[in-house]
């Protein structure tokens, strides 16, 4: 489906970002018509998988036992700040969507799961409410926000990606079927409840609809701003928004107002180029092995080195590892290192078939996809970078001789 | 009913019994953990020895799962 | 006569499992630290361990068979779960039973292990680290006795206060059987006669 490229329906827009007050009440829905509608919504999670809602909620539904419904802001990548945001502008619909799984689930208890600076808030409105919700603090780490480490912080066991022989939704907290749903999916839902799919899907792709919420930072005026646009929205848009005038050519990267290349989809994500033009949905980003994820795009400046840069956020990654995982306590620091000597031209034999080789050794393997996203963010400066791959093992650095 | 190998890497301490029992299936990577040649599906004929493999696994890490709930779904969540 | 029969096999079955038990905490330190013996493959050390482990649970068995029929080791049912309450030198076959009773939980929960978890699992076989300790000068200072001139041996390996209580052992038989044991320590004496045999 490419509808988008004929006729950009994806403007930057105002939904879940106009905040609480302009909604009226969450109209009474049974569990049935909430699974219904999200499917009819083609709703999907907004914490970077892009799982279709509906089929989760009808699979812990479907298990016929008490489940556990969590809301998950843990958002443990620097660069993202689109749930810290949404926290303090709708906190009401987060909860709204809360209470709207909960009764889809027939869960038996409800939890908020995040950063420990937002439980105060959440909690005072939780009371005001008068609604029974547990909050648990999400630590401050990169592994945090993922499903099984949600799991594993409110069963008490620690924010640690656990085995997933059995899925969270058959068994998770206390071996109840478990909720796990990111707190942009929860806002979104308490839009749908109010306001139908079809409304939902006016923004967005045919086959992605609805908006995100994106955290727009590096070479832009106003880093870390969160953006809301319907998907398939163009890349510079999103970057206009975030207040760098973007230049029309799209062949042309030094033309691109500076612009270097851009990180979509966060540290697990992919480099695409510096195109004003291009659709930022899951299909059009697929060629670059990119997706919009949890929507953290990174303005890469020409001038910077994108192989240094990549090292440098392939370190940081490397340091995230949470230590259970052997091949992820070995791999992506190996990984970091080898891109390091790439990005200091310390050259030896072989090096890029070398990052090729590790990327596809911890591919695929482990608990959770920590090192997968940290080998697909490699493999893609590689790949996005490739010139000044050829350059660095020449003994080169293109954007220090400033051909940027 | 074809059964598969799933490790759990959470429990997996690398002393690389399994590779040495299953040598069809598994491989050793750069760090002495097993990493799978294939796509972890137990022929008949190796069944035995992948049951010897589950039970001399010092970590207990590595099981023998029915296909049907297998990864491809299980992983549902990035990151 | 049958009575010389069942003292040395408890002794020669103790001092076998006592010697299997060390070859497994040695492959079992060995594997746990990565390394491999003999140049066996790391399954095959494994199955050493094991098998070493379960060949030495059944010379153990005999060992404390043979013990239970022994009429000077005099050992009631109790004292194979109940350690320090014996009657025959109630310390050295205390050690002996706490030996005991850590290898059976250990061996129970390694056959079990698959039920129990990993977790319960490698606490129990931490246990192994006090075992064989407590194992080990039990059987050294049964093994001691058990050939002639050991007594003399193990009186000037060690200090003269263990030697005595070692050597005294085998007191009570007649000096006439035995006459390099120190037959008729007041040491061993009341305790054979704490309890009335049964």
């Amino acid at each position: 489906m490419t509808s988008m490229m004929t006729a950009p329906v994806a403007r930057v827009e105002q939904r879940l970002l106009t905040g609480d007050a302009a909604h009226g009440p969450l109209p009474a829905l049974t569990g049935a018509e909430i699974i219904a509608m999200a499917r009819d919504a083609g709703i999907t999670g907004r914490g970077g998988a892009g799982f279709p809602v509906w089929r989760k909620l009808s699979a812990v539904a479907g298990t016929g036992r008490p489940a556990v419904v969590i809301a998950n802001a843990a958002e443990g990548e620097p660069a993202a700040g689109k749930d810290k945001a949404l926290l303090t502008t709708a906190p009401g619909l987060i909860l709204d969507g809360l209470q709207l799984v909960a009764r889809a689930t027939g869960a038996k208890s409800v939890h908020f799961y995040g950063p420990a600076a937002a439980l105060g808030p959440i909690g005072a409105l939780v009371r005001r409410r008068g609604e029974a919700v547990e909050l648990h603090a999400a630590p401050d780490a990169f592994v945090s926000g993922e499903e099984s480490a949600v799991v594993g912080a409110v069963s008490g066991r620690g924010a640690v990606p656990a085995d997933k022989r059995v899925r969270i939704t058959e068994s998770g907290v206390g071996g109840a079927p478990t909720l796990v749903q990111n707190v942009e999916t929860l806002a979104h839902l308490a839009l749908i409840a109010r306001y139908g799919p079809a409304w939902f899907r006016s923004a967005g792709t045919v086959d992605e609809p609805g908006t995100f919420l994106a955290t727009v930072s590096g070479s832009v005026n106003r880093p870390g701003i969160v953006v809301e646009a319907g998907y398939g929205v163009p890349l510079g848009d999103l970057i206009t928004a975030a207040g760098r005038r973007v230049l029309a050519a799209a062949s042309d990267r030094v033309s691109a107002a500076g612009i270097q290349a851009v990180l979509i989809g966060g540290y697990h994500g992919g480099w695409v180029p510096a195109d004003p033009t291009l659709p930022v949905s899951r299909e059009m980003l697929a060629p670059y092995r990119a997706a919009p994820g949890a929507g953290v795009v990174i303005a890469l400046p020409a001038g910077s080195c994108g192989l240094t840069e990549t090292a440098r956020i392939a370190n940081y990654l490397a340091g995230e590892v949470a230590g259970q995982c052997g091949p992820c306590v070995n791999g992506p620091p190996r990984m970091a290192e080898t891109l390091a000597d790439l990005a200091r031209r310390r050259n030896r034999p072989g090096l890029p078939a070398e990052v090729e080789r590790l990327a596809r050794l911890v591919s695929g393997r482990v608990a959770c996809r920590h090192p997968d996203g940290t080998a697909r963010l490699v493999v893609s400066a590689m790949r996005a970078f490739d010139a000044d791959v050829s350059a660095h093992l020449a003994g080169r650095c293109l954007a220090l001789e400033g051909s940027w | 009913m074809t059964d598969s190998l799933h490790i759990d890497w959470t429990a997996c301490d690398g002393r690389g019994l399994c590779a040495e029992l299953l040598p069809e299936l598994l491989a050793e990577d750069d760090w002495g953990y097993p990493v799978a040649r294939g796509d972890m599906t137990v022929p008949a004929a190796l069944e035995p020895a992948a049951r010897e493999a589950v039970d001399r696994c010092p970590a207990l890490a590595l099981r023998l799962v029915k296909q049907v709930q297998q990864v491809s779904q299980v992983r549902q969540p990035s990151r | 006569m049958s009575d010389d029969i069942l003292w040395y096999f408890a002794r020669g079955t103790g001092v076998v499992s006592l010697v299997l038990l060390t070859v497994v905490v040695a492959l079992g330190v060995g594997a746990r630290s990565g390394r491999t013996a003999f140049g066996l493959p790391r399954f095959a050390v494994n199955l050493l361990h094991r098998n070493a482990a379960l060949l030495s649970v059944l010379f153990l068995a005999g060992h404390v068979i043979a013990l239970l029929f022994d009429s000077y080791a005099n050992l009631d049912p109790i004292d194979l779960v109940v350690p320090f309450v014996g009657s025959y030198r109630p310390f050295w076959l205390g050690l002996g039973t706490v030996a005991l009773d850590l290898l059976a939980a250990i061996v129970i929960t390694s056959l079990l292990r698959h039920r129990l978890g990993a977790r319960t699992w490698r606490i129990v076989h931490w246990l192994a680290y006090l075992s064989w300790p407590i194992a080990l000068p039990t059987g050294w200072a049964r093994a001691a006795t058990t050939a002639p001139g050991g007594c003399g041996r193990s009186r000037s390996a060690v200090s003269p206060w263990w030697g005595r209580r070692w050597c005294g052992v085998r007191p009570r038989r007649s000096a006439a059987s035995r006459p390099a044991t120190n037959a008729g320590s007041h040491h061993d004496w009341p305790f054979r006669q704490r309890r009335p045999s049964r």
